[in-house]
């Protein structure tokens, strides 16, 4: 921190302080504080009542549907490349971490349009699904496919780094004691790295949950079907329907300040 | 149990780290890998452990080849630098570790380790974390960690490179005890040669990959093999000759080296506590004049000039409070061992 | 005796158990989810001839999205450049009430799903939402106008300056500082000539991250820009006005530009990482 001779003037400090601020509230705390208060704009029976009926209902249950089966393969998957690329060094490494890095730098309706490409009906497997009777598309399989592609690098992210920084002395220490490797990933590595895999488990179920451009193209926007939160957000808010599609969007604004806070509660752990 | 390397040699990506390695430990012996960093002692010590994969060669424990055996079944205890305690396990936890993986019931096992505990002399820390311990007691509880499976063999990796000077002694005597009360193989890696010399009964000096002598403490110090270990284990003074005869000459001194041909370049080495000081002429040594004067606390070192050379000769403080002793002086110089060792080119 | 007994090694194989399974799914999975699929992108515009290619590339419309995207993924990241360097460095080093606070919120546009900032952005800042209303009478539209855009944009690359520059200016010496003061700099030549240089590499990697996310952002942007073909529509958007309507061949050749444009950033921003920590003496 810097000492009395080395910083700025009060003055100048307030004014840089003020300014950040005001930049902060515009874009937001505002933004954020409208969402609630525009759900609870016409009071709490309304707020509740869009929440239970039954096409709101519908997405909630897919959103979670999606997030328990996206968040469990994509935490073995992230475990498995955390300690692939943590623990050994091999030709094509930073080949793997690039592709791991992959869904961050690309757009998310890109994501989606290789999905209609892969599964559509003129898609390169859309003859033979059509012949089997599978319906990726436009259905839910299709929402959880391109959900999973999405959301497959957060826990690889959240772990590599921790499990790099913290070396390879106590899994040898374990080996020349006499365990195994699951002896040894169960009772040394794994209570080691137990913070920031709930870290990234929260923070891939965040985004699972979030997901809209990706989805969005592979969905088909059928009501009661195929709308995650986010989609029945949209649909809400195109019919002006703004009480119910804030109360929605609340959800996911509750979720997301959740996150924030565990991985608040995260750090000082670590 | 024993330990014999036979031609053990190890590259990472083109590097040699390992060169060409044979030596070998007897039950019950405690041996030293000595040299500076870089030198390939600890990868040694690993390739031993079972911890790195040798790129050739051959291990051997106990008459047995573990070269392609995996760590976890060579059954040998070993202490790391940085201590590599398991962070969320308690101290009794840490040492029960290898029972633990063994399948051995708790009560058994946590008894084992109290008694370990107690070995090492930290009884009552048993429900410590490793967080709360100083580096002394977590390098302890490592040793403890290491002896509760009753590995026939202890191999320990700068143990002490991590702790302060002060706490470095006290743990090396230590250990010296400990080792003589339970008479287990160790094989040590350190870099510090008083460490090496106070705990072992053969000190193995390791350059660049290879084993440069293998001998007694004292063996190494007064018959150096190579000007290498000559330079590493304590000071030394070097004069640059060519022999002649059988000879090398320098001023009024006359250095055997019957086993080198004619003509080769040589440098001789000779130690500081070798330079025999005094102000009498008629003794018979090489006249000089002292230009610096250090005092050591317990030894006194002086620079002295002797036509183009600067010779360091380190003298009891007892000796060197002779008044005959202060800077301009003229001091007359006789050499009592030394060491003549060819160049290479 | 013993024979000597040779190894060949291929890779530096480690002690450590699990190399092969871990390598092997993890090569698996990301060829099921990320090879496999983006070949695909190739694969389909290849069906395109090269004058094909650029007349679809190439149309107005979808030119006009290219301005936009860009120019407002520029504006926004730039913006973030500035003030995500003003909040970084009011968050390193003054106190004030609520720091922490502000601190935790800094991740939320990272956080929160782009449909609900969407909306909410699009809420506050329409001519009757909470900010807009200050605007209207001032003439400046901030919904459904190319302005909309840069706000949301903005928005979305907040937390990739700030969270980029924190540890950086954290870590940064107060000794050089008070070396500057020594030899008689003033604050601000201490600060443009002495700080800035020193945490530059960072602030480029967090404008280039701010960068590369808004250009492809969908989500936050499609409520409050109005989707106005040649004026507020993005090329996300374009693309998947083509998808739905079936130009598949069209969509495709869209999302390689973007990918192309995608892949350069990434690289510049990996070269940019290997810049700064070249710098840093670590």
């Amino acid at each position: 921190m810097s000492t009395p001779i080395i910083t700025e003037k009060k003055w100048l400090r307030i004014l840089l302080t003020s300014i950040s601020l005001l930049f902060m509230s515009l874009f937001l705390l505002v933004p954020l504080g409208t969402i609630f208060y525009a759900a609870l704009q016409k009071g709490l029976l309304l707020y509740v009542t869009s929440l239970i009926e039954p096409d709101a209902l519908a997405a909630i249950r897919l959103t979670l549907l999606t997030a328990t089966i996206a968040v469990p393969i994509n935490l073995i998957f992230g475990v498995c490349a955390a300690w692939a690329i943590a623990k050994f060094n091999f030709i094509g490494k930073q080949l793997l971490i690039t592709l791991i890095d992959l869904p961050f730098t690309v757009s998310p309706v890109i994501s989606g349009l290789i999905f209609v490409l892969l599964f559509g009906a003129q898609g390169f497997l859309g003859p033979w699904l059509i012949q089997h009777n599978i319906k990726i598309l436009f259905a839910v399989p299709g929402i959880v496919l391109a959900t999973i592609f999405i959301t497959f690098p957060y826990v690889a992210r959240e772990l590599i780094p921790l499990m790099q920084a913290q070396g390879n002395d106590q899994e040898e220490a374990a080996l020349t004691l006499g365990a195994n490797g699951w002896q040894t990933f169960f009772h040394i590595t794994l209570p080691n790295i137990r913070w920031g895999l709930l870290y990234g488990v929260i923070l891939l179920n965040a985004r699972a949950m979030g997901e809209f451009g990706a989805v969005s193209v592979v969905s088909g926007h059928i009501r009661g079907l195929t709308n995650t939160i986010p989609l029945h957000v949209e649909i809400l808010y195109n019919e002006y329907n703004f009480v119910a599609a804030f109360a929605m969007a609340s959800i996911l604004a509750l979720l997301a300040l959740f996150t924030l806070v565990a991985k608040t509660v995260v750090e000082w752990k670590l | 149990m024993s330990i014999r390397v036979h031609q053990l040699k190890k590259h990472f990506n083109g590097f040699g780290a390992v060169n060409d390695v044979t030596f070998s430990v007897s039950d019950g012996e405690f041996v030293t890998l000595l040299g500076p960093s870089g030198s390939g002692k600890s990868t040694v010590l690993r390739c031993i452990a079972g911890l790195e994969t040798p790129s050739s060669g051959l291990i051997e424990i106990d008459g047995e080849v573990v070269t392609k055996v995996p760590v976890q079944e060579r059954k040998v205890g070993f202490v790391f630098q940085h201590y590599a305690l398991f962070r969320h396990m308690s101290v009794l936890h840490n040492v029960a570790f290898g029972l633990q993986v063994r399948g051995i019931p708790k009560k058994e096992r946590n008894e084992k380790a109290r008694e370990l505990l107690n070995l090492v002399g930290l009884s009552g820390m048993e429900h410590r974390m490793p967080s709360q311990l100083s580096g002394g007691q977590r390098q302890r509880v490592a040793l403890a960690r290491a002896l509760a499976p009753e590995p026939g063999l202890l191999l320990l990796d700068e143990p002490f490179g991590a702790l302060d000077a002060r706490l470095r002694k006290e743990l090396r005597s230590w250990l010296r005890k400990l080792h003589d009360r339970i008479k287990l193989t160790s094989l040590l890696v350190t870099h510090d040669q008083e460490e090496a010399f106070e705990l072992s009964d053969r000190v193995l000096v390791v350059n660049k990959g290879l084993i440069e002598q293998d001998a007694p403490p004292q063996a190494i110090f007064d018959q150096p093999a190579t000007e290498f270990v000559a330079t590493f284990v304590g000071e030394t003074n070097r004069v640059e000759g060519l022999v002649d005869e059988g000879t090398v000459a320098w001023g009024p001194f006359r250095f055997k080296a019957i086993h080198l041909p004619q003509s080769t370049k040589v440098h001789v080495l000779f130690r500081p506590h070798d330079v025999y000081v005094t102000s009498k002429r008629e003794d018979g040594g090489w006249p000089g004049v002292i230009r610096g004067i250090q005092f050591l606390g317990a030894t006194v070192v002086l620079d002295i000039q002797m036509d183009d050379v600067t010779l360091n000769a380190e003298l009891p403080k007892g000796v060197a409070q002779i008044s005959e002793f202060e800077i301009g002086k003229q001091v007359y110089v006789s050499i009592t061992n030394a060491h003549v060792f060819a160049l290479k080119n | 005796m013993e024979p000597l007994i040779k190894f060949t090694n291929i890779k530096e194989k480690s002690v450590l158990p699990g190399f092969g399974i871990t390598v092997g799914f993890t090569i698996l999975y990301l060829s099921l989810m990320v090879l496999i699929p983006i070949s695909m992108l190739f694969i389909k515009t290849s069906a395109l001839t090269w004058p094909q290619f650029w007349e679809v590339i190439s149309a107005p419309r979808v030119v006009a999205s290219y301005r936009l995207s860009f120019g407002a993924s520029l504006l926004g990241a730039l913006i973030n450049a500035v003030f995500g360097f003003l909040v970084a460095w009011v968050l390193v080093r003054y106190p004030f009430p609520g720091k922490k606070i502000i601190d935790v919120l800094v991740d939320l546009p990272f956080a929160l799903p782009t449909a609900v900032a969407g909306i909410a952005l699009t809420t506050t800042y329409a001519s009757n939402g909470v900010l807009g209303r200050f605007l209207e009478p001032l003439g400046i539209k901030a919904v459904f106008s190319p302005l909309g855009v840069v706000i949301a944009l903005t928005f979305i690359g907040l937390p990739f300056v700030v969270r980029t520059l924190q540890p950086v200016l954290q870590d940064l010496d107060p000794e050089i500082e008070e070396a500057a003061a020594c030899l008689g700099a003033n604050r601000f030549k201490t600060f443009f000539q002495v700080i800035l240089p020193a945490v530059f590499p960072a602030l480029m990697t967090g404008f280039a991250l701010a960068f590369a996310r808004a250009l492809g952002e969908y989500g936050s942007v499609i409520f409050i820009s109005g989707n106005m073909p040649m004026r507020t529509e993005i090329t996300p958007l374009l693309m998947i006005t083509k998808l739905e309507q079936y130009d598949y061949t069209g969509a495709t050749a869209i999302a390689v530009v973007m990918l192309v444009v995608s892949f350069s950033l990434l690289l510049t921003i990996n070269l940019l990482q290997w810049w700064s920590h070249e710098d840093q003496p670590n």
